[in-house]
């Protein structure tokens, strides 16, 4: 028994150390920049480079306001963010709407949802341009925002989850005279809130990371995301570094703080969902 | 009753018409324009545009940017796919081992990657590849290994990509294996310790062949993504040096919003739609045959 014990304690150490190892490789780039966004353009360029910095400066975050539009996009970017919450409710109501009616053609209008998923992006994407071309929407906020705000994935994975809502309980509600979207807001809602917080997270990363759409949408510097801005910045700025890692931490960081504080409910909304 | 009827139809109405028009009739539009010549004169002017019957998919055969493409992408998935799922795979057996704080800690940072937006992941991978200040050569160099042009030479610059898209689709197919993986029950590792099976025995025998649906749906998922390998390309190389880089989904995008020949780039989108279905069916069909057994 001790033999065993002393072989599971240098296993363990040996899982630890790999995956400590692993986690590191996988970090480097992270680390990285993030040391180097607090350079001074000097140093960024120093062979051999510096790990820590030696001279800390907050001078490239400051450029990135001044001399760049940041602030500019960072509002654009939290309008994408507010409006595709939007469309995640849209979402949760037609996930609703598939999970506890029964009405004419259901299972038809579902399964052709499902099929939406499997076409790729770039059978849709000259089309869609087309189509706001015509509806004069190009260079404006609202044809950026609008293609994005139905998710099929979204939709399929609300409705796994609704349909596990016993209808005794939305029935009830019925008898006590809710109205319908009563009875959506004030008990679905509050039932669903798990997979709310998984969609949420995930409608926050997307809206907050959102390019290729703006990209070929806005004409304006005044309609551009903080993606778009960044991949602005790499061609104005291709030798600066130091701002050029501002940057990208300035779109990282919110992420990664966002993230770990909910990442509990990612893995868990995996599981929720069924993919087994 | 009646007015009962119209609630299903409100519920799901918002949702279901934004997914008609910006995805299901524009395939209608996209199967339309890839027999025409639309362009950019076709924008302004509807009438100028011209049936040109099966001309577009002459062309895009003949096209040696497109077979160009058509190789990168074979090379991208052949290399890509079974490395992200070997890598995702071993991570998710990794942090499986144990349930202290610690694996928790290194699920986030394993995870991390997938979330990051894609041209930070571009600037802060662009520094690293640099030829003269890039750490990657600098470490190389300590152990006195000559400059790599990591993203200048068409089959280095092809791994260097391929490198970091791993790097980066890692975190979600982890996250799916390790929800399978807590779903196993205990009882089966227990049943088989008894038995006398040793560790490898019980991978091989017991948790590999009950991941078989999480690998499975994994292997399709992450075939179909990189099948349309774009981004990476996109904003690391722009598809060069020499067209080394560019993809199938990245000469869609050139052709159609650089060069505004719609319907050409629309030919070419349905050619890769048809390819990623045929590949699909396989699996299916491949996986239906394994059942059988």
């Amino acid at each position: 028994m001790a033999a065993a014990t002393k072989k599971n304690k240098w296993e363990q150490a040996l899982v630890i150390f790999i995956m400590v190892a692993g986690g590191i490789l996988v970090s480097i780039p992270f680390i990285w920049m993030i040391s180097s966004s607090f350079k001074p353009e000097s140093e960024v360029l120093a062979i051999p480079p510096t790990i820590i910095p030696e001279n800390p400066t907050l001078e490239n975050y400051i450029n990135l306001f001044t001399n760049m539009n940041f602030a500019v996009y960072l509002r654009n970017t939290l309008v994408i963010v507010f409006f595709s919450f939007l469309g995640l409710l849209f979402n949760a109501m037609a996930g609703y709407g598939f999970a506890k009616y029964d009405f004419k053609g259901r299972e038809k209008v579902f399964y052709i949802v499902l099929a939406t998923m499997m076409i790729p992006g770039q059978v849709t994407m000259i089309p869609v341009y087309l189509l706001l071309n015509a509806m004069g929407l190009t260079n404006t906020m609202t044809g950026i925002i609008l293609p994005g705000l139905a998710v099929a994935f979204s939709i399929f994975l609300f409705r796994q989850f609704m349909t596990t809502i016993p209808d005794d309980l939305i029935e009830a509600a019925r008898l006590d005279g809710a109205g319908e979207f009563h009875i959506f807001f004030r008990l679905v809602i509050p039932i669903a809130k798990p997979i709310f917080a998984v969609q949420g997270i995930l409608t926050f990363i997307a809206g907050w990371n959102s390019f290729l759409w703006p990209l070929i949408i806005a004409n304006d510097e005044s309609l551009y995301t903080l993606s778009v801005g960044l991949s602005l910045l790499q061609g104005q700025y291709a030798n600066n570094f130091a701002l050029q890692m501002a940057g990208a931490a300035f779109m990282v960081v919110p992420i990664i703080i966002i993230f770990s504080f909910f990442q509990k409910y990612i893995v868990e909304g995996f599981t929720m969902s069924g993919i087994k | 009753m009646k007015l009962k009827n119209r609630y299903p139809y409100l519920f799901i109405s918002p949702a279901v018409l934004l997914l008609s028009l910006f995805s299901l009739i524009p395939i209608l539009i996209a199967f339309f324009i890839s027999f025409t010549d639309m362009n950019l004169k076709g924008l302004a002017d509807w009438s100028s545009i011209s049936f040109i019957g099966l001309e577009n998919y002459q062309t895009l055969f003949a096209d040696d940017t497109f077979i160009k493409s058509i190789f990168n992408t074979i090379f991208y998935v052949v290399i890509g796919v079974p490395l992200v799922i070997i890598c995702s795979l071993s991570i998710a057996l990794l942090l499986n081992y144990g349930t202290s704080r610690l694996f928790t800690m290194f699920r986030a940072v394993y995870y991390m990657p997938s979330i990051t937006n894609i041209i930070a992941v571009a600037v802060i991978w662009g520094y690293l590849y640099n030829t003269e200040y890039g750490l990657f050569n600098y470490i190389l160099s300590l152990l006195t290994v000559e400059n790599i042009p990591w993203l200048q030479e068409p089959t280095i610059a092809k791994i260097s990509l391929i490198i970091l898209a791993v790097w980066k689709g890692i975190g979600i197919n982890m996250i799916i294996f390790l929800a399978a993986l807590q779903g196993i029950p205990k009882s089966y590792y227990e049943a088989a310790e008894m038995d006398g099976a040793n560790r490898l025995q019980v991978l091989f025998h017991v948790t590999l062949p009950l991941l078989r649906y999480a690998t499975f749906f994994v292997t399709v998922t992450t075939l179909i993504g990189w099948m349309q390998f774009f981004e990476e390309p996109f904003v690391m190389t722009d598809g060069g040096p020499l067209d080394g880089t560019i993809s199938i989904a990245l000469f869609i995008y050139k052709e159609g919003f650089q060069f505004s020949e719609f319907g050409y780039a629309a030919a070419g989108s349905f050619v890769l739609f048809a390819m990623i279905i045929v590949v699909t069916m396989i699996q299916f069909k491949l996986r239906k045959s394994d059942t059988e057994y």
